[in-house]
């Protein structure tokens, strides 16, 4: 049978009846678009919230000292003294995918400014922890290398200990503290971060050179630790690879021997949220594609309508030569083409939707492209399945009958 | 005379209702030769139906044979039939059947769809060309619901030429009309049987008899009358003789 032909046929049939083909579309078009729109909004969530957690150093990689035996008695991994300044400047020159690293030093004790006092810890730093933490300079400026080479004796400090050190409000910058019997001059004010999700107080924080606070406050050689960033989240395990190569040879590990220091990422926390996220998005494509189905039974109703309707229409065809091939064929294509009309207007619906959502509430949305291609798929099969029974009753029709019928 | 185009060899339909068979034809022999204009009267339930359906390959008979242009219909599958419907009958109906919101070009056009040999093009000119033989030569383009009832039964019977069948199957074509529009569709019928067509037409009006040129009558499934017409009336005539429109 010629197709060309069919086609023509199913067109004109639609077009005979366009309210009809219109509103049969529309569960169509409502279903491809809620799709689409729901799965980029759950796709732009799982991406905010992924930006979110890089905020809070998605990609920060910790190194700590390992506890160590020694004569059967395993130590307090903060007792043990292996991570030197050698250590920071190697893994500094030699990792590649580090964007930003940081020694990390702490000494904790009662801090002083003229009548007032707050117990808090110094933490002694490079100048890339800003970045490492995501931690932004309010006022004043960050420390350079050049204090960090002099081991200069100045701070920069959060807004709990400007609160708690200067409660008349007065500027701090310029001002002096006192940790013990070290005076650091107070050079700049952080940002506030509020409280982190374990309930610890972000701006609870003074920072000073790293070099400060080992020499002139502890008086040791080794840090507490080495903050880093990766490049990006997904670089993580590379560069925490990258870094335990380093490591081990710096500490001149054998190949038997376990790690003397332990790296840790926030790869789990971010994980554990896309798990979230992603439930997130298949409950919302479940909804959508529930009224992608609605849409598709529409389709069956109105095709059903349709071949009663038409019974004498379809007696007519078969009497001037039409096949129940040729019927079949043609009530399927008018289904493919309500659903396959639908698809599209609902795709570029749904894209409109989502833009429509991206500059009016400012929500992060993200079209995927497979979700596009997945429903447009899923309504054609759509079209056909449920076009497939209301075309072959017609197809099955008797001519005799369906010439008669009133 | 010229070739055989309906020839049935002792027609039998039986149908089942229930536990009951009833005959619906109870064997019938005719032959039918090219260039016959043939009417089948009868009352209801005489099996008028049944036969028209086994002429147009609507349906088959329970036992003997029906040969349609020498090719033998019985054991024919649906769709052997449905192409031999559009390759070789023409059917007019007492409702008309045109398509609704269609033109009268695309309603003629419609046995052509369904016949891959034919282009659109050709398929437009051999639409056009049935249309001027019924004389609607001005109205292509009008749609089913801007004609009367005599133009929409004009524009069936073009489509039932525009393939260029071997018979004319017309199934009541003028009950639906007044007698001047009636009239006007015999006279159209007698053209074309002057031009040598084949036609059947089937009513149960014992006047259409007299324009015809073999008239058979049946009863109760056998056939109790098949005699020749020596003497066709013209219905041009008869047409010229109807008073004219009471409202004019």
């Amino acid at each position: 049978m010629n197709y060309t032909n069919l086609f023509k046929i199913s067109l004109k049939a639609l077009a005979n009846n366009k309210m009809r083909a219109f509103l049969t579309m529309l569960g169509i078009i409502i279903g491809v678009a809620s799709v689409i729109t729901m799965i980029a909004l759950g796709q732009g969530t799982q991406k905010s919230i992924q930006q979110e957690i890089s905020s809070m150093g998605s990609n920060i990689i910790m190194i700590h000292p390992g506890g160590e035996r020694r004569g059967g008695v395993r130590l307090d991994p903060s007792e043990m003294q292996t991570l030197k300044i050698k250590n920071y400047e190697t893994l500094k020159n030699e990792c590649m995918y580090l964007s930003a690293i940081s020694p990390y030093s702490t000494a904790s004790g009662q801090l002083v400014s003229g009548n007032n006092n707050y117990p808090s810890s110094v933490t002694g730093t490079g100048t890339e922890y800003l970045e490492i933490r995501q931690l932004n300079i309010e006022d004043g400026t960050m420390f350079t290398e050049a204090d960090i080479k002099t081991s200069a004796k100045v701070c920069v400090i959060g807004k709990t200990i400007v609160d708690n050190l200067f409660p008349d409000g007065s500027d701090p910058i310029g001002k002096t503290i006192r940790y013990n019997q070290v005076p650091l001059k107070v050079i700049g004010v952080l940002e506030s971060k509020g409280y982190n999700s374990m309930g610890m107080d972000q701006d609870d924080i003074i920072l000073a050179p790293y070099t400060t606070v080992m020499k002139r406050m502890l008086a040791v050689t080794h840090f507490n630790g080495i903050f880093a960033s990766a490049l990006s989240e997904d670089m993580t395990d590379y560069a925490t690879a990258e870094i335990r190569t380093i490591l081990r040879r710096e500490h001149k590990l054998k190949d038997s021997d376990e790690d003397d220091f332990t790296i840790r990422t926030q790869q789990e926390l971010s994980e554990m949220l896309n798990t979230t996220t992603n439930l997130l998005t298949t409950l919302l494509a479940c909804i959508a594609g529930i009224s992608l189905l609605v849409g598709g039974i529409g389709i069956m109703n109105i095709m059903y309508v349709s071949v009663t309707e038409r019974t004498r229409e379809i007696g007519l065809r078969m009497s001037v030569g039409a096949r129940g091939v040729d019927i079949l064929a043609q009530f399927l294509i008018e289904a493919v083409l309500i659903s396959v009309t639908g698809g599209i207007i609902g795709i570029l619906l749904g894209c409109a939707a989502c833009l429509a959502v991206k500059f009016i509430v400012h929500w992060s949305v993200y079209i995927q492209i497979w979700s596009v291609i997945l429903s447009f798929a899923v309504c054609t099969v759509t079209g056909v399945f449920f076009g497939w029974y209301p075309a072959r009753k017609a197809a099955n029709l008797d001519p005799i009958d369906a010439l008669r019928y009133e | 005379m010229g070739n055989k185009v309906i020839e049935l060899q002792n027609i039998r339909r039986d149908f089942i209702v229930g536990d009951e068979t009833v005959h619906a034809l109870r064997g019938v022999s005719f032959t039918i030769t090219e260039g016959e204009f043939v009417t089948i009267m009868g009352t209801s339930g005489s099996g008028k139906s049944t036969l028209l359906n086994i002429l147009g390959c609507l349906d088959t008979p329970t036992t003997g044979e029906y040969l349609l242009d020498g090719i033998p219909v019985r054991s024919m599958s649906k769709s052997q039939r449905a192409i031999l419907r559009n390759r070789k009958i023409g059917f007019v109906f007492q409702n008309y059947n045109l398509l609704a919101k269609t033109t009268a070009t695309e309603n003629v056009e419609l046995p052509l769809m369904y016949n891959p040999d034919i282009s659109a093009s050709e398929r437009r000119k051999l639409a056009e060309a049935a249309l001027d033989a019924v004389g609607l030569g001005d109205r292509k383009e009008h749609k089913s619901n801007q004609m009367s009832g005599g133009q929409m039964q004009r524009v069936a019977i073009a489509r039932a030429l525009v393939n260029n069948p071997a018979v004319i199957l017309a199934d009541e074509a003028t009950g639906n009309l007044d007698t001047r529009t009636s009239y006007e569709i015999l006279m159209l019928f007698q053209k074309l049987h002057s031009e040598g067509r084949t036609i059947i037409f089937v009513t149960h009006n014992p006047d259409i008899a007299n324009y015809s040129s073999r008239n058979i009558r049946l009863r109760d499934g056998h056939i109790i009358e098949d005699v020749r017409n020596s003497n066709i009336r013209s219905a041009e005539e008869t047409y010229l003789t109807l008073p004219k429109d009471e409202d004019a």
